[in-house]
């Protein structure tokens, strides 16, 4: 069982995200993470879909996936030279005296403050999973008041083949 | 031309084929009941939108043609849901359009509105909600040939009432199928079909399992050839009666949960299996881990998704039932072998072939009113099923002759499915008997459509096998659960003669064994209308052999000495 990225391409009309994830309900399979937005193609789509499985597992899922009519193409990029990135908005509890550590660990991350409340900070950090983990980790102890992240979107490397 | 909505469906549905269509009206359907109402389509009035579905799945298997029906919006569309997901279970090709309410009322919780795209979501192919008259034309075409190509299915088409009364300029023949991530599958890997031929012509102990894709490719044909030409024994699931003549002496019946010990054994022993339009169906395989634990497995199938669903095939090959079998003919020749093999079945047929024991009530028993049947229609009839003990002693006891004649709900196990579809295969072969074989649970169903049977002078035949009792449920109460037949006892039922006479039909009773033979002639002699035969039968017979759920093939209850 490992984590698989998929980028599912599909068209660009209601109900299609529902057709996808109705299959993954209906299936069994669990979604671990979902992003979905227009492409260069305005009548395209594209889903990003990070699920875990093993490989009789993920055949399956593409399989079926591709039986779905407004389903386009599938890749699976786990193993492919990727770019992944999520994007994460942090509301941290920060008073006067905290502040400059914080500040510390958001210049290491190369993440950014987009808020300044009179006791708290927003924070927005854009990653792969690992560096997003990494400052949710460090930032904790200063107190978490809400996190929200957008689910993985990724592309290949490289000229498309 | 300036052509309403509604117009413009008929026209479209003519320029697929259809002349037939199944429905029932209501207010959102209006204005496609007034086009209708001078089109040359012939409408079949069914009274209840459940047998509409069904009807039109029978017209579709009986014909291989799409079957077409027609609801009304919300209680007329979620009455088709069973219907919708009995074919989508049995892959059988339908197009149901449903009336919607008009475009600027959905979502606003309108009379009559139901999410009905959002409903059948998860058991159609595909569906549309149509929200311009001038995708109409498009979404027709789309919907048909979706499902009818690759492994077919059911599409629901969703017409809002205003999108069938605006009238715009049409022009036929102008739409065009716009379905990128859609494509029909063409062809086979043919090294794999080389592959698969190198096992079979080395294998000693073959079995072909044949399935409903068989049927459903119109396979049958190459199907017999490959048997015959190698001499291999076939197995049929449920959905594959018929694609071997039921009386060929390569022929092993039905294998899996109430299929012959020698099916089931022959499975067992097997070194190749050449598994043909299945999907290694729990019902079938029994316990997965021991389903031919000595065979490679050659997998055929025109849905990649079915291969290594549910087992690994050695040689999967993704195609045409028809295409891949008519390839790997071309590259075998004839032989006579495989004696061993076949003196072995042999054995096992003489020693546990299908039986049942002598009555305890004096009354009839029921597998013995489907050889009476068999043996007065010799196969050629349309035999359509209920769910339960009728179903499967119809597929133990009749010997299907040719495809498209056994009818019967295999996936979903839809009790009401067997009367109207019955009624839709006498509308598409109206050439051949059409015989339901129902309980007195099952009938009660969709009994309603009696009227529609009547009104078309369709002589359905009926035979009810009437056990007083929900005979399968009964059957595993006394298996399973120490004889505590808990809500199965159905006795307080209708005079099923009287009921047939109050429709315009006619009732017979029959309750003893020398009574049968003339009331099945009487009845197949009947050209005007339908009959219902109430046959009495014991009320305890249970339907054997049997694998318990979960068991092994190799472990069957009962059919070795009764």
């Amino acid at each position: 069982m490992r984590k698989h990225t998929l980028t599912v391409t599909v068209e660009n009309r209601p109900g299609v995200l529902t057709r996808v994830t109705t299959l993954f309900r209906r299936r069994g399979y669990n979604i671990e993470s979902l992003a979905v937005g227009e492409t260069e193609n305005p009548s395209i789509s594209r889903i990003t879909i990070m699920v875990m499985g093993d490989g009789k597992i993920l055949e399956q899922v593409t399989k079926q996936l591709y039986k779905l009519v407004e389903v386009i193409k599938i890749v699976d990029i786990t193993e492919e030279r990727s770019v992944t990135r999520e994007l994460v908005l942090i509301k941290i509890r920060a008073d006067n005296n905290v502040r400059a550590d914080i500040v510390q660990i958001v210049d290491i991350f190369r993440a950014r403050i987009v808020d300044i409340g009179k006791n708290s900070l927003i924070i927005e950090v854009t990653g792969d999973s690992g560096k997003i983990d990494a400052i949710v980790e460090s930032l904790k102890p200063f107190g978490v008041l809400e996190l929200v992240r957008t689910g993985v979107i990724a592309m290949v490397r490289g000229e498309i083949k | 031309m300036q052509l309403k909505g509604a117009e413009i469906l008929l026209r479209c549905l003519q320029e697929e084929g259809v002349d037939t269509v199944f429905g029932y009206p209501g207010g959102a359907v209006l204005p496609i009941y007034d086009a209708l109402f001078e089109s040359s389509i012939r409408h079949i009035l069914v009274r209840h939108e459940q047998g509409a579905a069904h009807a039109a799945d029978g017209y579709a298997r009986a014909t291989g043609k799409v079957g077409v029906c027609i609801a009304t919006s919300g209680p007329g569309a979620t009455n088709l849901v069973t219907g919708i997901a009995t074919a989508n279970m049995d892959s059988i090709p339908l197009v149901c359009f449903t009336g919607q309410v008009g475009t600027s009322l959905i979502g606003r919780d309108a009379f009559q509105e139901a999410d009905i795209t959002g409903i059948t979501l998860p058991i159609t192919k595909h569906n549309y909600l149509v929200e311009r008259t001038e995708d109409v034309a498009r979404t027709v075409k789309e919907a048909f040939y979706i499902a009818r190509t690759n492994r077919p299915g059911p599409v629901v088409v969703d017409l809002p009432k205003d999108v069938m009364e605006r009238s715009i300029d049409y022009k036929a023949g102008d739409a065009e199928i716009n379905l990128r991530g859609y494509r029909v599958m063409k062809g086979y890997n043919s090294g794999q079909v080389i592959t698969a031929v190198e096992l079979i012509k080395n294998a000693k102990r073959p079995v072909i399992y044949a399935g409903g894709g068989v049927i459903s490719s119109d396979a049958a044909g190459e199907l017999r050839e490959l048997a015959q030409k190698r001499k291999i024994p076939v197995t049929t699931t449920l959905m594959g009666m018929g694609a071997i003549p039921g009386n060929s002496y390569l022929n092993l019946g039905m294998l899996g949960m109430h299929g012959t010990r020698y099916a089931n054994y022959a499975i067992g022993e097997a070194d190749l299996l050449i598994a043909a339009g299945v999907r290694f169906d729990d019902r079938v395989t029994g316990k997965i881990e021991t389903f031919a634990p000595h065979a490679r497995v050659i997998h055929i199938d025109i849905d990649a998704a079915e291969i290594g669903k549910n087992v690994d095939a050695d040689v999967p090959i993704v195609g045409q039932v028809k295409e891949v079998l008519q390839a790997i003919n071309q590259r075998l020749e004839a032989v006579e072998q495989y004696w061993e093999w076949h003196q072995t079945i042999d054995r096992w047929k003489k020693e546990f072939p299908l039986r049942y024991g002598p009555s305890c009530e004096g009354r009839i028993m029921p597998q013995s009113v489907i050889e009476k049947i068999c043996e007065l229609t010799q196969g050629e009839t349309i035999i359509t099923t209920e769910v339960g003990q009728n179903q499967m002693w119809a597929a133990q006891y009749y010997k299907f002759k040719h495809a498209r004649t056994f009818l019967t709900s295999g996936g979903l196990g839809t009790m009401g499915y067997g009367f109207p579809a019955a009624i839709g295969a006498k509308i598409g072969r109206p050439d051949m008997p059409v015989i339901d074989i129902a309980g007195d649970g099952s009938i009660q169903m969709n009994i309603q459509e009696l009227a529609t049977a009547v009104q078309y002078r369709l002589p359905v035949i009926i035979c009810i096998l009437n056990n007083q009792f929900l005979g399968m449920v009964r059957q595993w109460q006394g298996l399973f659960y120490g004889g505590r037949y808990s809500y199965t006892d159905v006795s307080h039922q209708p005079d099923f003669v009287k009921l047939a006479e109050a429709y315009g039909a006619v009732g017979i009773r029959v309750t003893r064994e020398e009574e049968l033979e003339a009331a099945l002639q009487q009845a197949l002699r009947e050209t005007e209308r339908p009959v219902i035969l109430d046959i009495l039968v014991e009320r305890e017979a249970d339907v054997y052999p049997m694998v318990p759920p979960g068991s092994s093939l190799s472990h069957m209850l009962g059919g070795d000495e009764i």
